[in-house]
């Protein structure tokens, strides 16, 4: 059978670094900050969680210096698009290329090899239930994000920032506060996503490993309309592409048409639901910007 | 001399400053002495055995470079060149291959369906976005990873050399490659590129078409109201942007090893090079020449730098990402620095 539970396990397994990215990327779009950053923030984490684990020996400090090095490092985001009101999509490019950048000198100036760091006695996450212990992380973020945007004063909060900055601003809330908050949030969830990624679904670094995952975070966070469990939605998507076109790829299929299967089947997403958007509300938006990713000052 | 200061001032002055000094930092830093490798970065990309690798280095560099900034001039990016790079460079080689005309005919053909190639997935993602409104940044984007996974298994399985180990096609028919000048590696593939910016600086300048892309990117909604349809736009800018990515696979082909190698073209991250050059130069003609030369000059001086220092050259990569995060976070020298130097002339 081909939708069995062990496709399914391997959906989710794949699902969870999307995921935690995404949900860092929906609380950003919710207070007004376009952040396509997260591949970057993410590649950051996957190198400090190897590179702590190594040293130290225990995955779980690599956990927790990924989540507080992606943390710092968004802060350029917040600093440039926020403070400084710079482009956000141009800084989020250089965020991510920066990732690469830094991520492979480092690989080579403390580890000594290019390409990938691989050890067998380099420690990784341990399973729970079959599970990283971050996968339940992952998921229990989903109920708690969704809780605190729908429900919690700050929620609203950020709401508020994103949709009316000026009126929020008038009624005492600080949009710069918020907006940082919400892209520090985005990195240390980022941060997880990426030990996550080099610990849990994989126990090694190799340059430029997130491969477009943080991309398909950002689409996830589109697709799911930037609510929590929209998003979740979304991401299992992709998680239920990529699981299937490894099992495809048991069967006989070429690796290359199963390595383009998650980015078809997002794009495919895409079309559907923007197209049932616009059938629902015609001709009004033909002027109006659809998406924060129009121009470049 | 208005001019000068207004160039000193810019963002862009403060940004490839900061570059450099946190590059030194970092140099500092792995114990390496900062002039000796700015030293060996200038000297190993522009003394006589370094010009031949850089001006080849230019060539794609520019090229991507000019593709991106043909959108962006018009406050598109296009996130795709990787994959229009790709299908350009497959479409050569196939050409190139199979074409019956004779060599030189069938390297004017191959040049054009490498074009064609890009210009044609390149308007796929501009119809994405007209017709069902993904933003261009996302399906440039998405678009790219299969294009790149189909050209790899066309030079694994279909296409690939028989007893080969590599993933790469049959080499390219005599003949049906790109004339280089004298013993170097430099092709005409550099003429065409810097005709390309030429014609884009034309454009830009003196053409209505120019006109209405760069009001488009100074403020799209009053270009609307002028009458600038931006579906249409986007769709041409797009297909131009295509066409010349796909115009540096074409080149990369039928330069040396005159064959389709699996990941050969965009390893080297050209791509995001020229991106990068094209940010920089805020996608203006003259500027996007003299960004893609910087660039081209830090890449190939790199190699000489990690040779002379043992500092990895993926520290150039590092130095070109920051450039952009300063110009981006739209940082300048303050106004009083300049106030202060002109009460002290």
């Amino acid at each position: 059978m081909f939708f069995d539970s062990d496709l399914l396990m391997s959906a989710l397994r794949a699902l969870t670094p999307i995921l935690l990215a995404a949900l860092g990327g929906a609380v950003c779009e919710r207070a007004g900050v376009f952040n396509i950053g997260l591949e970057g923030m993410m590649l950051m984490g996957c190198f400090t969680a190897v590179a702590t684990s190594w040293f130290t020996g225990s995955p779980w400090l690599g956990v927790l210096a990924a989540a507080l090095a992606s943390a710092a490092y968004s802060l350029i985001l917040a600093v440039g698009a926020v403070t400084l009101r710079g482009d956000a999509v141009v800084l989020g490019i250089a965020l991510n290329l920066l990732a690469v950048g830094l991520t492979s000198f480092l690989l080579r100036t403390v580890f000594g090899v290019q390409g990938t760091f691989d050890d067998p006695s380099l420690a990784g996450l341990p399973l729970v239930g079959g599970f990283s212990p971050l996968a339940y992380l992952a998921w229990a973020s989903v109920g708690v994000a969704a809780l605190m945007l729908s429900r919690h004063v700050w929620g609203l909060r950020l709401r508020g920032v994103g949709e009316a900055p000026d009126a929020a601003a008038t009624l005492g809330v600080s949009p710069v506060k918020y907006q940082y908050a919400a892209v520090l949030v985005s990195g240390v969830l980022c941060g997880l996503a990426g030990a996550q990624l080099a610990l849990g679904n994989v126990t090694l670094f190799s340059e430029n490993m997130t491969a477009g995952r943080g991309w398909i975070a950002v689409v996830a966070v589109m697709l799911g309309r930037a609510l929590p469990f929209g998003v979740l939605l979304a991401a299992l998507l992709f998680g239920v592409a990529e699981a299937a076109g490894f099992r495809l790829q048991g069967l006989g299929l070429p690796q290359q048409a199963t390595d383009a299967a998650p980015y078809v089947v997002t794009l495919g997403a895409l079309f559907l639901t923007t197209a049932r958007r616009r059938r629902r509300t015609p001709a009004t938006s033909t002027t109006a910007d659809p998406t924060p990713t129009g121009a470049v000052s | 001399m208005h001019r000068i200061k207004a160039v000193v001032a810019s963002p862009v002055a403060f940004s490839v400053l900061a570059g450099v000094v946190i590059g030194a930092l970092f140099l500092v830093g792995t114990g390496a002495d900062p002039v000796a490798a700015y030293e060996a970065v200038i000297t190993g990309s522009l003394g006589a055995d370094g010009i031949g690798s850089t001006l080849t280095t230019l060539t794609s560099v520019l090229g991507l470079a000019l593709a991106l900034a043909v959108p962006l001039r018009a406050g598109l990016i296009n996130l795709g060149g990787d994959g229009q790079l790709v299908l350009g460079g497959m479409a050569a080689a196939v050409t190139g291959l199979y074409s019956p005309l004779p060599a030189p005919l069938t390297v004017v053909l191959s040049l054009l369906a490498g074009m064609a190639a890009g210009a044609g997935y390149a308007a796929l993602a501009a119809v994405c976005e007209n017709r069902f409104g993904v933003p261009l940044l996302v399906s440039s984007l998405l678009l790219s990873y299969p294009a790149a996974s189909f050209a790899s298994y066309l030079a694994r399985y279909p296409l690939k050399e028989p007893g080969s180990s590599l993933p790469q096609t049959r080499q390219l028919p005599d003949g049906v490659a790109l004339a280089t000048f004298g013993s170097s590696t430099v092709t005409v593939g550099l003429l065409l590129v810097v005709v390309a910016a030429a014609a884009y600086w034309f454009t830009d300048r003196r053409t209505a078409f120019g006109y209405e892309m760069r009001m488009t990117g100074l403020n799209a909604r009053f270009s609307a109201y002028a009458g600038v349809e931006r579906k249409g736009l986007t769709l041409r800018l797009m297909a131009v942007s295509g066409a010349l990515a796909g115009l540096v696979g074409a080149i990369g082909v039928l330069s040396f090893p005159y064959r389709f190698l699996d990941g050969s073209l965009t390893a080297s991250g050209y791509t995001w090079t020229g991106l990068t050059a094209a940010l920089l130069a805020a996608a203006s003609p003259v500027g996007t020449v003299l960004a893609s030369f910087f660039f081209a000059v830090l890449q190939v001086g790199g190699l000489s730098m990690e040779r002379t220092t043992e500092v990895p050259r993926e520290l150039t990569q590092v130095l070109q990402a920051i450039v952009i995060v300063f110009l981006a976070a739209r940082l300048r020298f303050p106004q009083w620095w300049f106030n202060r130097r002109k009460e002290a002339v």
